[in-house]
């Protein structure tokens, strides 16, 4: 339309400079969310920590008769918790939370390299405006997936019920003849094999796309639209079977006796959505900067798009994995959503609803006409009840299994989000000032610039 | 169509100059109908300035109300009229009905969206079409002009649609 049509690629390199003044308040939040986290561990330390949790003096009494119920609920079947209540430590809950911020931001940083890979894959021409934001997320693997790797590597047997000692030893007094036959996938080597091994094709990949696409811009050409299609190509088949098998690594297994053939795509789509929630809101304050200015509403409406879809794909598995396992009614699986319902002191209950309405109704009732995935404040509005959510989802997928009831929302799990978002937010900012905002040479860049639904 | 309608009706060859020329009758403060092209025209709706469809929101009522019937028949079967234990739920076993409600709410909207659209449009089975000119199913590019509602003279409508680069000026 006339708006857009004097916009020549000639003239549109653009850079985001990181500023310092930028770079002051992330460190202050980072430092904020460091003194949040001491004063939450300090105070953990004194068994005042979590606004839920059992106080000390009575927690031994009710022990006794909640483990019974726990029992009970599980038909028989011996629940980790039972494993995990032996050797619970207070150091626990902070291990548990590095664990769950380091999983959902190298999520956040992996989709970015999935969502520019999905873009070439189906040569879509729309994203070639805006597809140097997610291209800089995956930056924040380096960071995250070595912190991913020295949590278990040191910290192991705290989040994985499958490394606590003697479960595979027949004849030890922690023999678990269900752990025990699982232990050909579940063992220590051949999980670091695979966290290595994808972990470094992902970030190899992400590499060689990055490096295409910034010669793209030097030289021009489509050839390297051509090369990156294929790169785009080969990190979907990896990535295709690897979000599944860290899905069931990273957080299935923590849960050792439980299982969902679902479970992958269940934390995928959760990944997914969230990711599209964090690209809008960087799009969008790029956009208040005065950056950017050639993505206007018709992309941000597409992007809104698929916050709304992708918000309605992870209640359709959320949903169908939790029917499944109802209809059924087999304790072995129950024990599950039982864990998040009811045990625990019901501490869990609360974020399991709210987790639906932040995740599910809030995302489609604000984002169902137009006019809201036209309108930025909607849009941003939308992003942050994302976002959330599915931080919420991922503590709902992990503490349970890894805290039980001393599992909790407290100052540990406000810092260590803060401290890990303000990180997040720096290295992908050093990232985006790599490159110019718009990728110039795209040879899609006027197709995008026209866009319009 | 209906017979007793004044109509102006400029002619084009081309869907560029269709295009400007709605734009330049625009300008001259003439109301423009409709713009009839054998396929569809980026930008044409908008141009002419057509209000945007309210079809979105007969959707979501379709659908409000697909979700009540379906609860309510649900409800009223398995709850009130002939309790059943299945699977040993309860009778009002929510979760097991929301795939039934699902399809129920898009079983309404889709049906009540084609009905909508339908009568709005005044299709239906035996309904004759009344092209203002048969040319706009084959090649020709056609902005009709309702003279009784323009305030602007209908020789200056016909002048108008000549400087704009219609081929013919008709009247019907």
């Amino acid at each position: 339309m006339a708006g857009h049509s004097h916009f020549s690629p000639a003239n549109v390199e653009e850079h985001f400079e990181f500023s310092a003044e930028g770079k002051k308040r992330i460190i202050y939040a980072f430092i904020a969310g460091l003194a949040a986290l001491a004063l939450g561990i300090y105070l953990l330390s004194k068994g005042e920590a979590g606004g839920h949790e059992v106080a000390n003096a009575g927690h031994e009494a009710v022990k006794a008769g909640h483990e019974a119920a726990g029992e009970h609920l599980s038909g028989g079947a011996v629940s980790h918790q039972a494993g995990a209540e032996e050797h619970y430590d207070w150091t626990n809950r902070i291990w548990a939370n590095v664990w769950l911020n380091a999983v959902f931001f190298t999520g956040i940083a992996v989709v970015g390299m999935f969502f520019v890979s999905l873009q070439y894959l189906t040569k879509s021409g729309w994203s070639a405006v805006m597809k140097r934001v997610p291209e800089a997320f995956p930056k924040f693997l380096y960071i995250s997936l070595p912190i991913l790797a020295a949590v278990f590597l040191f910290k192991g047997d705290v989040i994985f019920h499958w490394m606590h000692h003697g479960v595979t030893e027949v004849g030890s007094e922690n023999y678990d003849k269900i752990i025990a036959g699982k232990s050909g996938y579940l063992n220590k080597n051949f999980f670091l094999i695979r966290l290595v091994v994808f972990g470094g094709l992902w970030i190899l990949l992400w590499n060689m796309l990055r490096k295409k696409s910034l010669e793209e811009d030097l030289n021009g050409g489509t050839e390297y639209f051509t090369q990156l299609v294929k790169i785009g190509t080969a990190f979907i088949v990896i990535f295709g079977a690897s979000s599944s098998i860290f899905a069931w690594d990273w957080v299935m297994s923590i849960d050792t006796h439980w299982f969902s053939t679902m479970f992958g795509w269940y934390m995928f789509a959760s990944w997914h959505v969230t990711t599209y929630a964090v690209i809008v809101l960087a799009i969008l304050y790029l956009k208040d900067k005065g950056l950017m200015g050639y993505v206007n509403d018709n992309h941000l409406h597409d992007l809104g798009k698929f916050m709304f879809a992708f918000s309605i794909f992870w209640t359709y598995v959320w949903f169908e994995q939790f029917l499944l396992i109802y209809y059924a009614n087999l304790p072995e699986e129950t024990i599950y959503f039982l864990e998040r319902w009811e045990g625990h002191n019901k501490i869990y209950k609360t974020s399991e609803i709210l987790m639906v309405i932040l995740n599910f109704l809030l995302p489609f009732l604000v984002l169902m006409t137009r006019d809201a995935k036209r309108t930025r404040i909607f849009l941003k509005i939308a992003a942050f009840l994302i976002i959330a959510g599915h931080y919420m989802d991922f503590y709902q997928m992990i503490m349970p299994g890894v805290l039980g009831k001393h599992g909790g929302y407290g100052l540990v799990e406000f810092g260590m989000v803060t401290v890990f978002a303000s990180a997040f937010i720096y290295v992908i900012s050093g990232e985006l000032t790599k490159a110019s905002l718009v990728a110039k040479n795209h040879p899609f860049l006027p197709e995008a610039l026209h866009h319009d639904i | 169509m209906s017979s007793t309608t004044n109509y102006i009706l400029g002619v084009y060859d081309d869907e560029d100059e269709v295009l400007h020329a709605v734009t330049a009758v625009k300008a001259k403060g003439i109301k423009i109908e409709d713009v009839f092209t054998p396929f569809p025209i980026h930008g044409l709706d908008v141009a002419v300035g057509h209000a945007r469809t309210r079809l979105p929101i007969a959707a979501f009522m379709f659908g409000t109300l697909g979700l009540i019937c379906a609860l309510a028949l649900i409800s009223y079967t398995m709850v009130f009229d002939w309790p059943m234990i299945i699977g040993g739920k309860d009778f009002f076993a929510l979760p097991n009905w929301i795939p039934v409600t699902f399809e129920g709410t898009v079983l309404f909207t889709a049906f009540g969206l084609v009905t909508t659209f339908c009568v709005s449009n005044n299709l239906y089975p035996g309904n004759k079409a009344e092209p203002l000119d048969l040319r706009i199913t084959d090649d020709k590019f056609v902005m009709a002009i309702n003279v009784d509602k323009n305030k602007v003279s209908a020789a200056d409508i016909k002048k108008a649609l000549k400087d704009s680069g219609a081929i013919e000026v008709n009247t019907k």
